[in-house]
């Protein structure tokens, strides 16, 4: 249940700002690890939109989820730069450190790209990652 | 004391400079966080006394503070990357620190808004029309006429928006600059905002760049009071690629989805909640301070080639001996980036491609090492500058499947808005399955319906498929809302021009 006293905060702490929607799920995204449909209800009420309006942002975005997941991420860069410098090589390595215990999310570019493969846990990052060292870092997540 | 200077950039952190710095420390030194010096195979870089040292690792401390080290690089300034570069918008690259207002102002910092702030605001777009800067995110748009559209522009309130969206893979000029010099940005947004007539402005930063919004925000609290009466928010993404497109960058803003809008109405009249926007790039806006120094303007022009004036941050990422920062006048050619300043592929391999401007570009063939970098050359070429990232790519890559990934690509990334992308996209990538597999393609179970009546009840043949291909490349082209469906195309039919055999035989 991501309703509540902290729920009413974050509403609060953005209250009359422009194009408060945003940040709003933001922080509570931050906060409950997710946006919920009860969030979103909330959400709606405080900002006069329909919940229709507030879910349809929140499932446009890759960083806003329905459901929280508590693993720990590790985000793998798989674009282009980190492609041609063969983060696609590691990838089954990683996938198979990860198992079902860490959440492996592809992302298009961490702005590493001279020095991939790159990945990033919380806001740490790491590059010229090859595959002992990616399979050291998802083992470690 | 010994004052050692290490980048806090976010691509030194990650090849291990907190590491190195705590060393330092440790053995007595002072240790100056700076920017970057964009020499990115050399991360971390350690610099003593004007001497370079990289890439260091916690081990070297002793011998690097002895003068012994095997990592010694001899003057930084000196090295041949940095002394062929021409620095305009990355001048302060490596040599101050990102948060220092004094290092800011020693070196020019805040000449340029006093001296904008001293004249009538007309005349602030005619030197930046004078200077003839163009939009750096891509579409290389003459800044000057956008700046005089919205001052122009009837409206009480007015925004100037800086587009630091940078998702392009291959690209970090961007992020470079919002973490080693945040201030000439906020200069540079100043100085558009006193030139338009608003008063607010905002940063949107993608939430893959966690330091640069911490920079900026830090760097926005030091320099408010220069600032004002101008007030900047920065403003965090989600996750989409398309919201580096303007429109759709203003409807995240105003907390919308991230849709991209028809064009009439132009930003510049209807942008952001509806008012007359400028909506700039992070290296357009920090371009400007130095233009609007004493004489900034005709020197900015005196630069480049054609109508693509002044410098460009040229990013050399990918499979390449030295990747990094690589300002220079427009008109250098590619094969010098990729083989005598970029030395090469990582892998010593030979080159095969190169992709220049984003995953939205075309993939260049080492015979067209001779174009010059200019937005007109390479538009003749249909190829893109974009936003002056190259990608090279060894002889390992499969041009094929990197035609798909465009594809792939684009379809996780359509907004959905339009047709052509959002379901082109799904197509493209199963064609090129298709085409790829070889074996000529039946009809499927929709086609085999009777009231298909204009689909092919025989098998297709490769060439077919090529034609069906080229047809989907078109409409796609022609008939998408933004860059994303419309520009997915370079990348496909470019790698299927010099690379078919990465396609299948057609056996």
């Amino acid at each position: 249940m991501t309703t509540g006293p902290r729920l009413d905060e974050i509403l609060a702490a953005h209250a009359g700002r422009d194009g408060a929607l945003l940040p709003i799920l933001h922080d509570v995204q931050a906060a409950f690890g997710c946006v919920d449909a009860g969030a979103e209800a909330e959400v709606a009420k405080a900002l006069n939109l329909s919940r229709a309006e507030v879910h349809g942002v929140v499932s446009f975005y890759h960083d806003f989820t329905p459901s929280p997941d508590p693993r720990p991420e590790v985000q793998i860069c798989r674009a282009e730069a980190c492609q041609a410098r063969g983060v696609e090589a590691l990838v089954l390595a990683a996938e198979a450190a990860a198992g079902s215990r860490v959440r492996l999310k592809t992302v298009y570019c961490l702005g590493l790209c001279s020095v991939g493969p790159s990945a990033r846990v919380g806001d740490t990052l790491h590059a010229r990652l090859d595959e002992a060292a990616l399979v050291a870092l998802v083992r470690g997540a | 004391m010994t004052v050692v200077r290490i980048s806090d950039d976010a691509l030194a952190l990650a090849c291990g400079a907190d590491a190195v710095a705590e060393a330092f420390a440790k053995a007595g030194c002072t240790v100056e966080r700076v920017s970057s010096w964009g020499m990115h195979w050399l991360e971390p870089l350690v610099e003593v006394d004007g001497l370079g040292f990289g890439p260091a690792t916690p081990v070297d401390v002793a011998a690097i503070l002895a003068g012994s080290s095997a990592k010694a690089i001899g003057p930084i300034a000196d090295h041949p990357f940095i002394a062929r570069q021409q620095r305009l918008t990355f001048a302060r690259a490596g040599r101050t620190r990102p948060l220092s207002l004094d290092d800011y102002a020693a070196t020019g910092g805040w000449a340029g808004l006093d001296r904008a702030r001293r004249m009538p605001a007309a005349d602030v777009v005619a030197e930046i029309m004078g200077s003839g800067l163009r939009g750096r995110g891509g579409a290389g748009f003459p800044a000057g006429i956008k700046w005089r559209t919205v001052a122009e522009a009837p409206g009480a309130r007015k925004y100037v928006v800086c587009n630091a969206d940078e998702g392009d893979s291959g690209t970090f000029a961007d992020r470079m600059l919002m973490e080693g010099d945040p201030f000439a940005l906020l200069e540079g947004m100043a100085i558009c905002a006193h030139a338009v007539g608003a008063s607010r402005g905002y940063i949107y930063v993608r939430s893959e760049y966690p330091h640069a919004i911490a920079k900026l925000n830090a760097a926005i609290g030091l320099a408010a009071a220069r600032l004002a009466p101008f007030v900047v928010e920065v403003r965090v993404g989600a996750g989409a690629y398309v919201c580096g497109e303007e429109t759709s960058l203003l409807n995240s803003i105003e907390g919308k989805r991230g849709e991209v809008r028809a064009k009439p109405p132009l930003p510049a009249l209807e942008g952001l909640f509806g008012c007359p926007t400028v909506v700039n790039n992070v290296l357009t806006l920090a371009a400007v301070p130095h233009i609007l120094h004493e004489g900034g303007a005709s020197l900015y022009d005196s630069l480049g080639v054609a109508r693509s004036k002044g410098t460009m941050p040229i990013q050399i990422a990918g499979n390449v001996k030295r990747g990094g920062l690589f300002e220079t006048a427009f008109g250098i050619t590619l094969g010098e980036l990729v083989n005598d300043i970029a030395g090469g592929t990582a892998s010593g391999r030979p080159v095969k491609a190169v992709q220049v401007g984003g995953p939205l570009g075309a993939y260049l063939h080492p015979d067209q090492f001779g174009l010059p970098f200019d937005y007109e050359t390479y538009a003749a070429a249909d190829a893109l500058v974009g936003h002056g990232g190259i990608v090279v790519f060894d002889d390992s890559a499969d041009m094929g499947a990197m035609a798909r990934f465009a594809f792939q690509f684009c379809a996780a990334e359509s907004c959905g808005k339009c047709t052509p992308c959002r379901i082109g996209a799904v197509r493209g990538a199963e064609l090129i399955d298709a085409i790829r597999s070889g074996s000529p393609r039946g009809p499927d179970a929709v086609e085999r319906a009777p009231q298909m009546h204009n689909a092919p009840k025989a098998g297709r043949t490769r060439a077919e498929q090529l034609g069906l291909l080229e047809d989907l490349c078109d409409t796609m082209q022609s008939a998408s809302l933004c860059a994303l469906g419309g520009f997915t195309p370079y990348p496909v039919r470019s790698a299927l021009k010099h690379w078919p055999e990465d396609f299948g035989d057609g056996l």
